[in-house]
């Protein structure tokens, strides 16, 4: 069986079409594993066991860690120190292949040195500028960083390029990549045509790549992978009115172990009496776009979906969606739900839960329990039990969020219908983007706050398709920004959603940045007004800032040659500081 | 069943392949015809591989022969269109939405349409079932194909559907004098119907611009005025005042444009004060408790002052 898998691999590649064509229903192709040659590199390296410890030297996963927390216990950059921080290196990322449309660019790091060329399309797709939209891992003196189509390798002392992998798309949409993932000596990334694809860390090579998604059916995958033990966890995204999935693959051989969908697919399946209909269900989205959290001890994965399709005419699928902007509890070996908790439940403004959860082992009225936070896109906190998923405190932290009529008995917000999009317009906070996005927040033990952006604006949302079958994907509306009141910082009391310091921006500031907290008390983010800002993560007083432009990635840190370092991009270009 | 999914694979590796060459091939092919008589917005461009807006399959598919589409839709029109709808986004008759239909998406010349037509198919969500048509012949579905393919090339950014016809919308339901009452109690401290606003909506024509600008503030590009520009004080530790246009401020640093046109920059500290006055500060202040029923009877209200 599996031997004659591998022989089918290339044609499955040819033939796209021929995935859909298996079954009669939206759903993921049947995939194929990726030749399981060279597996030399299968040992050594980085050990997944190792992300479990606290977060220290290495930065190895998306988050750091699998807590979310995006807190490292370094300390030598410190409330003390942090005012001496200076530029260690920076460098401009190329996307120079030397190959047709991308042949002409060149500069940055290594100018294109040491190209490694994958892919699956004829290369004609123009790169453009790269932009590090997400985590860089940071692993024994080495960064791994990529960009959609493109990878590389930089060594941490001194910001050298060590090599490049480009793929050769077959289109999709470009709108970012989150990241590597790393098992042993093996890199994993998600491409916009929807491959996995296994490097070899040491050198660039390709070990294979998988087909993830149905590319015919406008899948594009953009999730860092997320290795927990031998489960490569994959997600994808779509804007097409297709279900949402996570998928785990095995680190070696790129073989498919399992697959969750977060929308009902099946008669009978849990869910199914939130939509109107199976095809409804099966239409209605609940992407996988970001990394979630993971919990050791009851060896859940909690991860945020997306939000329900078509996304702003809810007429067509109305009812709750389960389990569409949720966090959901998977179970890492089988893939199967042990709880979910939906943060909006029938969404019609684009608002995923696609936010980072953040683990915290804390104590709510002097009892110790095991919780997971987050700060949601539609401007509201949660604090729940993560081995239950029940609330223990919901409460608003978006200063003009607007769109709900009330609380529910569980503690999700309660969307009020007359904030949809309406035909003479209806006003609307936040926007589009929400109070928070993708941009990871970041968790103090040291303080006890979730750090997130708050981001306050209005738009005015016209309905401009009112067909009663509802719209498609993000079709059907106008949407008209009117203002905006200031953005702010917050730090807010995971016991009690409430803040414990806010610091509003001057105007204009704000935005999408991301978060990171060290046991050094330190808060690094960007301020939305070309600043990297270090707060005092204990009272938001602010302690050091360089004007590098605004981040487009969460700052990070790792420790190298007895050193910590600062490491955050701005677009194509990775900025590195040091304390000498 | 497997078995039958290893001989379509040949058959399909071998479309895809075509297609794939097809599509790699020479210079960029026109747009389609549009799928109707139907007014449509601007397709987007077809220019195939090496255009990155043409991101996905539907959209880089090289279009067919027109005489082809035509037949296509006329078949479509006579046998589907009921079920199916007339812009295939489904039908009265329960049809589902063909645009998004991963069947009809991975698709390349009606192989995968083809047994369903000819057999029919149970309906997922228990509606009607489609009616096998036993008869149809193979040219009939390539034309069929080419013309949903057709259809769906047509298709606009993140999903969204076909432009499709052009539908008027009223978006003026609000209570004219009702608007009128509001825009006295709260707006006419800074506006007024005889004054600033006189003419506005003749200025400002669509209503749905109007609305926006007025609920903004800001009529720029609307055919309204140039907002009066974010001016900034600061006073440093010795009193002295610095004044002008607010050009940026962040927490560490303010820059103003004063009246000699000069930018200068201002170092931020406990002792130098800050005042920024933005003229709009009033309208973030509205957007904070206006109700969408006041929205609409003030945009009621503004639409009469020609």
């Amino acid at each position: 069986m599996s031997v004659k898998r591998l022989f089918l691999t290339t044609t499955l590649i040819l033939a796209p079409a021929m995935m859909a064509g298996q079954s009669q229903t939206p759903q993921a192709p049947k995939v194929t594993p990726g030749p399981a040659a060279n597996v030399d590199g299968a040992t050594g390296g980085l050990d997944p066991a190792s992300m479990l410890k606290p977060l220290a030297e290495n930065w190895p996963t998306y988050s750091g860690d699998y807590t979310g927390r995006r807190y490292s216990t370094l300390t030598q950059i410190n409330q003390q120190t942090v005012k001496n921080l200076t530029l260690a290196w920076r460098i401009q990322l190329s996307a120079a292949t030397g190959l047709g449309a991308n042949a002409g660019r060149t500069g940055g790091a290594g100018g294109g040195a040491n190209v490694i060329v994958g892919g699956e399309g004829t290369g004609e797709y123009p790169s453009g500028m790269p932009t590090i939209k997400g985590a860089v891992l940071a692993v024994d003196g080495v960064l791994y960083l990529s960009a959609p189509d493109h990878a590389w390798a930089i060594d941490a002392r001194d910001g050298r390029e060590l090599w490049h992998y480009y793929w050769k798309t077959r289109g999709g949409t470009h709108i970012g990549s989150r990241g590597m993932g790393m098992w042993h000596n093996y890199l994993y990334f998600e491409t916009p045509d929807n491959y996995l694809v296994s490097l070899d860390a040491r050198t660039g090579q390709e070990r294979w790549h998988v087909p993830i998604a149905d590319f015919d059916q406008q899948y594009f995958s953009t999730m860092a992978p997320v290795v927990i033990g031998n489960h490569v966890l994959v997600g994808t995204g779509n804007d097409l009115d297709m279900p949402g999935f996570l998928q785990s693959y095995d680190p070696i051989t790129g073989q498919r172990q399992w697959i969750f969908y977060t929308v009902p697919m099946n008669p009978g399946d849990p869910g199914l009496n939130t939509w109107p209909s199976l095809d409804a269900a099966r239409h209605g989205g609940g992407q996988v776009w970001i990394p979630g959290a993971y919990d050791p001890e009851t060896k859940l994965y909690i991860f945020g979906t997306g939000n329900p399709t078509p996304g702003y005419t809810g007429v067509g699928r109305r009812g709750d969606n389960l389990f569409t902007c949720a966090l959901v509890a998977l179970n890492v070996d089988t893939g199967k739900m042990a709880w979910y908790y939906q943060t909006s439940p029938h969404d019609t403004h684009d608002w995923d839960s696609a936010q980072t959860p953040v683990l915290i082992d804390g104590a709510i009225a002097g009892r110790p329990r095991k919780l997971v936070s987050t700060a949601s896109r539609n401007g509201y906190f949660f604090t729940l039990d993560r081995v239950t998923g029940e609330t223990v405190v919901t409460g608003k932290f978006g200063a003009t969020t607007n769109w709900a009529k009330g609380i529910r008995a569980n503690g999700a917000p309660d969307p009020d219908p007359a904030n949809e999009a309406t035909i003479p317009g209806s006003l609307v906070s936040p926007v589009e983007g929400g109070v928070t996005n993708w941009p990871p927040p970041a968790y103090s033990p040291d303080s006890g706050f979730f750090y997130t952006q708050e981001n306050n604006s209005y738009n005015i949302l016209y309905l401009t398709d009112p067909d009663p079958r509802g719209s498609m994907g993000l079709g059907g509306k106008t949407v008209a920004p009117v203002g905006a009141a200031p953005n702010a910082l917050q730090a807010i009391d995971y016991k009690t959603a409430k803040p414990g310091w806010r610091h509003e921006w001057p105007r204009g500031g704000g935005g999408s940045n991301g978060m990171l907290a060290t046991a050094g008390r330190v808060l690094f983010t960007g301020d939305g007004s070309g600043n990297l800002v270090a707060f005092d993560a204990m009272d938001g007083k602010m302690l050091w800032h360089s004007r590098i432009g605004n981040p487009s990635n969460g700052p990070q840190t790792f420790q190298l040659d007895g050193k910590q370092y600062l490491l955050v991009a701005t677009g194509d270009v990775l900025w590195s500081f040091v304390l000498y | 069943m497997r078995a039958r999914t290893t001989l379509a694979v040949t058959a399909l590796v071998l479309a895809a392949t075509i297609a794939a060459k097809l599509a790699a091939q020479g210079a960029p092919p026109p747009p389609p015809p549009p799928p109707g008589g139907a007014p449509q917005t601007p397709a987007p461009p077809q220019t195939g591989r090496g255009n990155p807006t043409a991101t996905f399959p539907a959209q880089q598919r090289p279009p067919a022969d027109p005489a082809l589409v035509t037949r296509g839709k006329n078949i479509f029109e006579i046998n589907c269109r009921a079920c199916h709808g007339g812009d295939l986004r489904g039908g009265d008759m329960g049809g589902p939405n063909l645009l998004r239909s991963p069947i009809v998406l991975g698709d390349q010349e009606g192989e995968l349409m083809e047994p369903i037509i000819r057999n029919g198919r149970p309906n997922s969500s228990g509606g009607t079932p489609m009616p096998p048509f036993p008869s149809v012949t193979a040219d009939d579905v390539k034309a069929l194909a080419a013309y949903i393919h057709s259809v769906a090339a047509t298709m606009r950014g993140q999903g969204s559907p076909p432009a499709g016809e052009a539908v008027t919308l009223n978006i003026v339901v609000g209570t004219a004098t009702a608007g009128q009452a509001y825009f006295a109690a709260n707006c006419a401290s800074c506006h007024s119907a005889t004054g600033d606003l006189k003419g506005i909506a003749a200025r400002i024509t669509d209503p749905m611009q109007l609305q926006n600008a007025w609920v903004s503030g800001n009529g720029r590009g609307a055919g309204g005025r140039t907002p009066t520009p974010v001016t900034v004080t600061v006073t440093m530790a010795n009193g002295q005042k610095a004044e002008g246009r607010l050009q940026r401020i962040d927490d560490f640093l303010v820059v103003l444009v004063p009246a000699d046109g000069r930018a200068r920059a201002y170092a931020r500290g406990p002792n130098v004060k800050v005042d920024v006055h933005d003229p709009l500060e009033p309208h973030i202040k509205l957007l904070a408790r206006l109700t969408d029923k006041d929205m609409h009877d003030v945009t009621a209200y503004l639409v009469t002052l020609k």
